[in-house]
């Protein structure tokens, strides 16, 4: 009820008022901060280091920090600090564009299913109900396997797996728009499917989606640092957090730092998108915090 | 029974369509699937066998009746590396990941409960805000990596737990598989906390507590009696909707602690090359899956009446 209220009274200064709040919601500040210094090492890495990743070092292996090597070198002699960073370009390149293509289809049968409802949503919902009956890394793990290890199966693999929770949740929102009196006019004034669809609707529901978008790109990088670690995602010699890790394992005892320091850009990185998720939602769905 | 019946009739199409998606694995393979499987110095012999035993010179829908049929006679097929049924394998390593599941589930209620209390009790206070941020670094945590840090600090260094491995008897499992239990339950516990705030939250804002309340219930009765008990329902269902993630988790778990479960048999298989076994742990993880999404549903329903006439 108060929904239906708030948007009749929805006055242009309370819009005006939220637009000039983005800036103030600590969560997504805090998030933003930190994603856009992860960025800017990642992308500038070139300026950050004078290391080649891939050049090994026999001479120098398993050494500790230096004014040469900032975080030391692994088991082949190779600068621990520029794999850091060419490994998280890497990462966050594979994860951003991984997260594409799940957004995309999820949102395009979830807005199917909602608006036109009867067989449509039948099946795709069905189909969703099996998706989701597996486990989330099994499936991937199991489609890595069999489409081979490396990049393009990760994302043939994240969005087979990933696009049911963006087609459940457009879905809901479909359903409760599309029984709006916007939406009733625009199909009343003869205006086609699609058009509504996208035009009227999709502005309307996507933000549910997008706000999912940060939490699922987190799920991506542990996903892909995850098959990676396995032998199955990212192939040496690309530097890459999770063959980082597993490569560090093998030196846990005596060299804890090589496990311990890709970890924490994983942590640190899925930290600030998980913020910015959160800053979107306080944003974007006021009064749900 | 009805709505137990109702559930049960849901699951058939599931079923089917696992069923389905675990048959078609064997066609994403590029190129033909047995020359894969079998890597290239095969003999065409061993080609030619597996494509019989497979059923692949078959039909599409003939080759899936034929996986269905064995199926249903409890045949996962043949493991190309053991030479034993691959059913055999699985029902061997089963009982290591069931422990997994259920020590993870307990933990994560364990530490999941104090926590979203201690928020919810004070809301937007300080400790509020500290229990809302910290699981968020939980979040991004890969399991495995969690796992190596938790085996370098108890174990390794503070010998308090073993390093690996699976124990023997029921204390040496409870001692051998904290670590891992702890591990997949540090990556389930920030979602759990999330929305069992969320639900002690609007417990707290119901009528009855504010009738508790005036009649002088004493905080501490109040909280457990009246809030924890209404509270604790979603939580459990906030569990059932994450079984994937926590079976998932189990997957790589077992790996970092050399435990003999499905979730490593898996993961050997891939590096053997042993497709009927990954096909047939994949196809148990799914059963697992929608059995506990079942017995959530169940729970839920004897928990709290109004499901059983909602529905």
């Amino acid at each position: 009820m108060s929904a239906t209220t708030a948007l009749v009274t929805v006055p242009a200064e309370h819009a005006a008022r939220r637009k000039a709040q983005w800036y103030r919601v600590p969560a997504l500040m805090a998030g933003l901060t930190l994603l856009v210094i992860i960025l800017f090492m990642v992308i500038g890495a070139p300026l950050l280091t004078s290391h080649n990743p891939d050049v090994q070092d026999l001479n120098a292996i398993l050494g500790g920090p230096s004014s040469q090597h900032l975080l030391g070198t692994d088991q082949l002699g190779r600068d621990t600090w520029s794999r850091l960073l060419y490994g998280g370009r890497v990462d966050l390149q594979v994860a951003f564009i991984a997260v594409l293509f799940p957004f995309v289809l999820g949102t395009v049968l979830g807005s199917l299913a909602g608006y036109f409802g009867g067989w449509a949503d039948l099946i795709i919902m069905r189909v969703v109900d099996i998706v989701v009956a597996f486990p989330f890394y099994v499936l991937i793990i199991a489609l890595v396997f069999v489409l081979g290890p490396g990049e393009s199966s990760i994302y043939i693999a994240i969005t087979a797996v990933g696009w049911v929770s963006y087609a459940r949740i457009v879905r809901g929102e479909i359903l409760i728009a599309k029984r709006q009196e916007y939406v009733l006019a625009a199909q009343s004034g003869g205006l086609s499917h699609l058009r509504i669809m996208g035009r009227h609707l999709l502005p309307n529901v996507i933000t549910q989606g997008i706000i999912y978008a940060m939490s699922d790109i987190v799920q991506d990088i542990l996903a892909i640092v995850t098959l990676s670690y396995l032998g199955l995602g990212i192939q040496p010699p690309t530097p890459d957090w999770g063959t980082m890790i597993a490569n560090g394992q093998n030196f846990l005892t005596t060299h804890w730092e090589l496990t311990t320091i890709p970890g924490l850009a994983v942590v640190v990185t899925g930290l600030a998108l998980s913020l910015i998720g959160d800053g979107l939602a306080d944003l974007l769905r006021p009064g749900q915090s | 029974m009805t709505f137990v019946g109702r559930r049960l009739l849901l699951l058939v199409p599931v079923a089917i369509g696992v069923t389905i998606i675990v048959f078609f694995m064997i066609h994403l393979i590029p190129g033909d699937p047995a020359r894969t499987i079998l890597g290239i110095h095969a003999t065409p012999k061993a080609v030619a066998l597996l494509h019989q035993q497979w059923g692949l010179n078959r039909p599409l829908a003939s080759q899936y009746w034929l996986f269905v049929d064995r199926l249903l006679h409890g045949n996962l097929g043949q493991s190309l590396y053991y030479s034993q049924p691959a059913g055999g394998l699985i029902w061997g390593r089963l009982p290591a990941t069931l422990w997994l599941i259920v020590y993870t589930a307990v933990l994560s209620i364990v530490i999941s409960v104090p926590l979203a209390m201690l928020a919810a009790t004070r809301k937007n206070g300080v400790r509020d805000h500290v229990v809302r941020v910290v699981p968020l670094l939980g979040l991004g945590m890969p399991p495995f990596w969690v796992g190596l840090l938790l085996q370098y600090a108890l174990a390794l260094t503070l010998h308090i737990f073993p390093v690996t491995g699976y124990g023997s008897g029921i204390g040496g499992h409870v001692r051998s598989m904290f670590l891992p239990s702890l591990t997949v339950a540090v990556g389930l516990s920030p979602v759990v906390i999330r929305s069992l705030r969320a639900s002690m939250l609007s417990v707290l804002g119901a009528d009855y507590i504010t009738t508790a309340r005036s009649k002088g219930v004493p905080g501490r009765r109040l909280f457990v009696r009246h809030v924890l008990r209404n509270a604790i329902i979603p939580a459990v269902t906030v569990l059932g909707i994450n079984i994937g993630f926590l079976i998932g988790g189990t997957l790589i778990v077992e790996n970092v602690f050399a435990l003999p479960g499905i979730g490593s048999l898996m993961i050997q298989s891939i590096f053997n090359r042993d497709f009927p076994v990954v096909q047939g742990v994949t196809l148990i993880f799914g059963v697992l899956v929608v059995l506990v999404n079942l017995l959530t549903d169940v729970a839920y329903a004897t928990l709290d009446p109004r499901v059983r006439f909602d529905r």
